[in-house]
């Protein structure tokens, strides 16, 4: 039962929302259920925190390696929790939980969008060693390779037509940044449209057997 | 000042690179840290002699440029933030640009995001570019702002057939009936453009996916330098044109300020992340060639040896 009904579920909703895209009688159930998958994705933030509560709980508890910056995660999330909650440091509770002043929008704009910052710009030291250590012309893959991102770094700065402005405008295709375009819209635009055709394909076989119970791996375990 | 500044620091730069590839030519490795310092130095040196360089637009940005300049005023535009405090150095300056350039045309301006960092940063442009730049725009009339909602690609399933449903109320718990800029509008679908910005998921892909290319209306995203390859197969039938990272951001807002005037003093900072980016893209590809060049080095000594 604890499969099957799952499954059953899947199946339905599955096989409606085909139903909807085809015949518009069906199209208003089809809505009625992206509003209840709109229901089911809040539920989905109570088992995300209640997990992510449970597992750093589980670390603390257990002395695991690092579980000190369990505490930080589990502070943090309390904290930030409450203040969003209980609007602290907002006029009343109908104030918007990132309203000016309110205890939530300093954690934001202090916290979370400085640090958010910092992570994602660590990138450029770790894509420039990664550049030294991996652009190697070891083959003609490679060489095909490291040429491409060669012309697509320097056109992507104003060096590269700096570099191939004199080029005659008969010729415009050979200065760099329009060389930097080309290589997007031709092998690059050919690769990703083969891998989209190839995903859509995909998600087509995978819906299928989900709508069929032939695939459950989403129910925790393949083991039926 | 500024331009001996960057001079000193660009042959400063260029001078530990040379040093770097004849150390590199005696077929020696270099370490990583030694390439962090170059990229921090690179990019503080920019920073601090504020290095910056002209942009002019590609034909791929200018196709988004001259389609917002020539709706005509009152077209409606939907601004989708669709990204987080990380991705705001690189995205939040087209969302800015997408702001001025709209508002200045007298386009009505419909504010909403699918991911709940992106409604703290929609709030932020409202306070520090529509409001002060725009102090005559009215709320409810000219503008709106609608709240985030769970659900990625389900609120977009929802709001392509009925906002309302969705969105019963705005960000300040007003009916939607009740506001005159939704009058007539019913669906994502009576939007005259969509301006998704983003580079994760849900975002700008998605946008494309299930509200532009089934409701037919057009999109053109503003994008992570990373993502912009995956969304050029769209160009130019579902995506009229694209925005790709800051390069992407910096050539628009250079034709904002070339084409109006009023926006000359405007905060332009994607035209100044130019200059660091430019500074360490040059490093990177300079230590490229020293990689290649110290591979061949080292490879010619195995065949002797």
């Amino acid at each position: 039962m604890k499969r099957i009904i799952p499954v059953i579920i899947t199946s339905v909703v599955g096989i409606v929302l085909i139903l909807s895209v085809f015949f518009p009688m069906a199209q208003t159930i089809g809505e009625d259920f992206s509003l209840f998958f709109d229901i089911i994705a809040v539920f989905a933030f109570f088992l995300g925190g209640g997990n992510l509560v449970r597992i750093h709980i589980i670390k603390v508890y257990r002395k695991r390696p690092d579980w000190g910056f369990s505490i930080v995660t589990l502070t943090g999330f309390f904290l930030t929790l409450v203040f969003g909650m209980l609007k602290v440091g907002g006029e009343n509770i109908a104030t918007s939980v990132i309203a000016e002043g309110t205890v939530l929008k300093i954690i934001f704009d202090n916290v979370i969008a400085p640090l958010s910052a910092t992570m994602y710009s660590l990138l450029a030291f770790f894509v420039a060693s990664a550049s030294y250590r991996a652009f190697r012309a070891k083959n003609r893959e490679a060489t095909i390779l490291l040429i491409a991102a060669f012309i697509i770094l320097l056109g992507r700065t104003p060096l590269g037509m700096a570099l191939t402005g004199w080029i005659p405008e008969s010729f415009s295709v050979l200065q760099i940044p329009n060389l930097a375009v080309w290589i997007m819209n031709g092998p690059n635009l050919a690769g990703q449209r083969a891998i989209l055709i190839g995903v859509g394909l995909g998600v087509v076989s995978m819906s299928l057997r989900l709508i069929l119970g032939m695939e459950r791996t989403y129910l925790g375990s393949d083991n039926d | 000042m500024t331009n001996i500044g960057s001079i000193i620091s660009i042959v400063g730069v260029l001078i530990g690179l040379l040093i770097i590839l004849i150390y590199s030519l005696k077929g020696r490795d270099i370490d990583r840290r030694v390439i962090f310092l170059f990229i921090f130095l690179s990019v503080a040196f920019a920073i601090l002699f504020n290095i910056e360089f002209k942009e002019s637009p590609t034909p791929i940005v200018r196709a988004v440029f001259d389609k917002i300049e020539n709706m005509p005023p009152g077209s409606r535009v939907l601004l989708s933030f669709d990204y987080d405090p990380a991705m705001k150095p690189e995205v939040g300056p087209m969302a800015n640009s997408f702001v001025r350039h709209c508002m200045a045309k007298g386009h009505k301006l419909y504010l909403m995001t699918l991911w709940a960092t992106g409604h703290a940063l929609m709030i932020e442009s409202i306070e520090e570019v529509l409001k002060p730049e725009f102090p005559d725009a009215v709320y409810g009339t000219d503008y709106t702002s609608l709240s985030f909602k769970a659900g990625g690609v389900g609120v977009l399933n929802v709001i392509v057939t009925d906002f309302q449903k969705m969105y019963p109320t705005d960000d300040n718990n007003t009916e939607l009936s009740e506001l005159p800029i939704f009058e007539g509008v019913k669906s994502a679908t009576n939007m005259d453009l969509i301006l998704p910005i983003g580079g994760g998921f849900p975002g700008p892909k998605e946008w494309i996916l299930f509200i532009g290319d089934p409701g037919n209306v057009p999109v053109a995203p503003g994008l992570a330098a990373v993502v912009a390859p995956q969304i050029y197969p769209y160009y130019p039938k579902q995506a009229i044109g694209l925005l790709g990272g800051v390069k992407g951001a910096a050539e628009y807002e250079s034709e904002l300020r070339q084409r109006y005037p009023q926006f000359q003093d405007s905060e332009a900072t994607a035209l100044k992340m130019m200059g660091p980016q430019t500074m360490a893209h040059i490093v990177v590809m300079a230590f490229i060639i020293i990689g290649n060049i110290s591979y061949f080095r080292s490879r010619r000594k195995n065949i002797d040896a």
